[in-house]
């Protein structure tokens, strides 16, 4: 290409912003719209009748009046088709539904688990990140078996599933040390195990990528330049190559915090920790399907959010990714 | 008055005890303040290993004995590494090839100058922005206030490869080693950054200059010292070496160099192949007919542009219109982003102009479906800079040959069944010089020159009469690009290939072509006989394309 030196033009700059915003807003509405399509139809794959569902689950013993009434009361005497469109645009209204079986609205209850799997996902990454990074720093530090050793444990590590993880950490902190609840206690010691069964993995996955990229980093002729100049090797990784080798992982969060919400099923059923991700599956055993897809939106859209977060967070950490 | 590099029996190598299998052995020279010494030699010959010793930095898993290695007195033998780092970028400054890659892509260039001083003096935040401000100016980067906040992506080949001169200069080290400054530039902006490291020579700083082009090096080195496998084989004064060269090696080195040598003159010492004999023209025509040989590809008034990311359109190729002849060579010369390679993609047809039309043996190219297309297609072959990337890394030698050969053929002769393939792949290889070993071997375990005749051989498969060459020998040392050279003229002669010869270097589009065209910004300034167009360019910007060509003195033969 001739000489691509960019002029920062404000009018050129300007359209790019708003057509990158328009194409993330438009993208953003079609994911819901999927979610909620595909949330719909796959709950009513389920066998069973949501309205025996409502009216206490399998092993109540309703009328047939009082299931049709139910049935009414609740459109599901309507096509599938109306019953699909009618939910589509009360949740384009903004309104969640009432949950079958806890007889409430759906957007207090999801919002009261909120905080809990927001907490519990935004400090698992964080510890993930920690622990990738000083895996990969100590592993490209040393020599062969350092590194033999680092991308042995990152393997493991992602390979861990969170049920086996969760349990071994139970019996080694709390029933063998006995230094940490077995289950999810409020403060930050009932905290402890849970993030740790959730970063674990997460590490073994994200370390691997930055090991490779602060290896490729390290070798390149930018470091080289720079140890040219005196540059010690601290230096040379905390000035040049920790950012070379966070800008792979950074694109790779927002995928992460989708994968750590999905983590948080099993680990706040483990833990008996309130979240959303035990919410869902309770849900989901007792066909409360408003409650189903309110946190199944709620879901898409903080994972919406988080990769537009990493997006931003990749083009403030990356110049190169702003001039294109 | 002491030298300010002086280096005696240097030996480096990696792994295994010291002292065994060196890749550098028993190096000596010296250089002295306002001096600068040039080390040439093939890639592999040891000479960058040589450069990164000199500043403690030869790599992983290495290790260096010497008798003496000291800058500016001072012995730098068995340093701790804390003392390096000291001495580093203050004593001695590196240039590394390519700033793209050489300064960091994240950080702006300001930081990266000031980085020596950051490490090296108590200067305040200020003072260092004040102090880089000054280099950049220094180093002909003016308007440094906007620069400093840009990152190497952001300028020009040029500009950022004085803003690494500038970050290497930042102390003013006494010795500055200089690795390849100018390889990837193109010829103009090369002939700049010289003439920047030559003033800084005359401010006397000693330099070490290490390029594996000797044209290059007889610009600004006061003395040359030739490397090859790890020794230096020949030492002396720039213009002694250069014209008479003792070693045999060097006199190989100087003879490969094609500026200025006419063309069908052997460049290689060893013959390439055994084909017919030079004198014989095959088809019965001599130089001084080709004005009525027959027109085998024809461009007319081609245009093609791209959409930029803003949006907004460049226009690659603009009106550009050429003739190739048959058994002729035309030379398409222009810098980076002239539009040479679009113009080759669209001869290829594997893109669609705007506007234009190519045609082929008279017949529509361009213009017709890829179905109508692909009877001709084995007519037109092509070879590109990066072989080794134009090959499938899974498949052995055979295996491509024989992918190329199953191709429908565009050429004269009619071929035999499939059972042939294998015989016909051996006379591939036998045509391009290599041996019928090489069909088991994969492309990654053959040398440079190796990938480009396969990769010849590969174009040959069809039995082409066009022969698109995109850069064929950049990527290639000078004695095996001398190689690769005489083979295609060979292999010219011998079935009467149209070559279309695109290179951003001029010394090779003068001894390869017959007619040669000027590319600049998407358009064609001047076209012509090639030694019309050498001894007397119109256009202003190719005489300033050949001003700018590294010539050697001249030569008493």
């Amino acid at each position: 290409m001739a000489e691509s030196i960019t002029d920062d033009r404000p009018r050129v700059r300007g359209r790019v912003v708003v057509a990158f915003v328009l194409t993330r807003l438009g993208g953003a509405l079609f994911v819901l719209w999927a979610v909620a399509t595909l949330t719909f139809f796959a709950l009513r794959l389920i066998p069973g009748d949501p309205a025996l569902a409502i009216l206490g689950g399998p092993g109540s013993q309703a009328s047939p009046e009082a299931l049709e009434a139910v049935r009414r009361e609740y459109g599901l005497d309507q096509p599938l088709f109306v019953q699909y469109l009618t939910q589509l645009w009360r949740l384009m209204m903004g309104d969640l539904g009432r949950s079958y079986s806890l007889n409430m609205d759906v957007a207090p209850l999801v919002g009261v688990q909120l905080g809990g799997t927001m907490q519990l996902a935004f400090l698992s990454l964080a510890l993930a990140w920690l622990l990738a990074l000083g895996l990969a720093t100590w592993s490209t530090r040393g020599g062969k078996i350092a590194r033999s050793i680092g991308s042995g444990l990152e393997i493991v590590a992602a390979a861990l599933p969170h049920f086996w993880l969760a349990t071994v950490l139970i019996l080694l902190f709390s029933i063998w040390l006995g230094v940490l609840p077995p289950i999810s206690t409020p403060g930050i010691a009932g905290l402890v195990l849970p993030v740790l069964t959730l970063a674990i993995p997460l590490a073994g996955f994200l370390g691997q990528v930055m090991r490779e990229s602060l290896l490729t980093a390290l070798e390149s002729p930018f470091v080289l330049s720079a140890r040219a100049r005196g540059e010690s090797e601290r230096g040379v990784r905390l000035v040049h190559a920790i950012r070379h080798a966070a800008l792979p992982a950074i694109s790779l969060s927002g995928w992460a915090f989708g994968s750590l919400i999905s983590g948080a099923v099993v680990v706040e059923t483990i833990f008996a920790r309130p979240g959303l991700g035990r919410t869902l599956l309770n849900a989901v055993t007792e066909r409360d399907v408003p409650v189903v897809v309110g946190v199944v939106m709620i879901v898409a859209v903080v994972y919406i959010l988080m990769t537009l977060l990493t997006d931003v967070a990749s083009r403030l950490a990356d110049p190169r990714l702003r001039a294109a | 008055m002491t030298a300010a590099l002086e280096v005696k029996n240097l030996t480096v190598g990696f792994g295994g005890r010291p002292g065994q299998d060196p890749v550098v052995q028993d190096v000596s020279f010296e250089v002295a303040a306002g001096e600068c010494l040039a080390i040439v030699g093939e890639s592999g010959s040891g000479k960058s290993v040589t450069a990164r010793s000199l500043l403690g930095l030869a790599g992983a898993h290495s290790w260096v004995q010497a008798d003496a290695v000291s800058i500016t007195g001072q012995s730098v033998l068995g340093l701790p590494e804390s003392a390096w780092r000291r001495r580093r970028g203050r004593d001695v400054g590196l240039i590394l090839q390519d700033a793209l890659v050489s300064l960091d892509p994240l950080r702006p260039i300001g930081r990266e100058i000031g980085d020596s001083l950051r490490l090296h003096t108590k200067l305040s935040a200020a003072d260092r922005t004040r102090r880089v401000l000054e280099l950049l100016d220094s180093v002909g980067l003016p308007d440094g206030a906007s620069r400093i906040r840009q990152r190497s992506g952001q300028l020009s080949g040029g500009q950022r490869q004085r803003a690494l001169i500038a970050s290497a200069i930042a102390l003013d080290p006494p010795l500055l080693i200089a690795d390849e400054p100018t390889t990837a530039l193109d010829v103009t902006v090369q002939a700049q950054v010289l003439e920047l490291l030559a003033e800084i020579k005359r401010r006397g700083n000693a330099i070490v200059l290490i390029s594996h082009d000797l044209a290059v090096v007889s610009r600004i080195a006061d003395r040359v010292a030739v490397m090859s496998a790890g020794r230096i084989i020949e030492t002396g004064p720039t213009a002694e070496v250069l014209q008479n060269p003792q070693h045999p090696l060097t006199r190989a080195m100087l003879a490969a160099v094609p500026v200025d040598k006419p063309r069908r003159t052997q460049l290689s010492a060893v013959p390439v192949a055994t084909i017919a004999p030079r004198s014989t023209v095959p088809d019965g025509l001599s130089v001084d007919d080709y004005p009525v040989r027959p027109v085998v590809l024809e461009a007319s008034e081609l245009r093609r542009s791209f959409r930029r990311p803003d949006g907004s359109r460049l226009v690659a190729v603009d009106d550009v219109s050429f003739r190739l002849h048959r058994a002729e060579t035309l030379g398409l010369v222009g810098e980076s982003g002239s539009g040479k390679t679009t113009t080759a993609r669209l001869a290829l047809a594997l893109e669609t102009p705007d506007a234009g039309e190519v045609r082929i043996f008279g017949e529509p190219w361009s213009a017709v479906q890829e179905k109508a297309r692909r009877r001709l297609r084995g007519s037109v072959g092509a070879i590109y800079q990066d072989a080794l990337g134009s090959f499938d890394p899974r498949l052995t030698v055979g295996d491509i040959l024989r992918h190329a050969l199953r191709a429908p053929a565009g050429g004269t002769t009619e071929r035999g069944g499939s059972g042939h393939l294998s015989t016909e792949s051996s006379q591939l290889l036998d045509q391009v010089g290599l041996p019928s070993g090489v069909l088991s071997r994969r492309p990654v375990d053959l040398s440079g020159g190796q990938r480009q005749r396969v990769g010849i051989a590969r174009a040959l498969a069809s039995r082409p009469r066009i022969l698109i060459c995109d850069e064929p020998v950049s990527a290639l040392d000078v004695t095996v690009q001398a190689q690769v050279l005489d083979l295609l003229d060979e292999l010219q002669q011998e079935l009467s290939l149209s070559l279309l010869f695109i290179s951003h270097d001029l010394g090779v589009i003068g001894h390869m072509s017959d007619r040669v065209a000027v590319m600049k910004d998407g358009r064609i300034v001047e076209t012509g006989a090639t030694a019309d167009v050498f001894a007397d360019p119109r256009h202003p910007y190719t005489q300033q394309l050949l001003e700018a060509v590294p010539r050697f003195p001249q030569r008493s033969r």
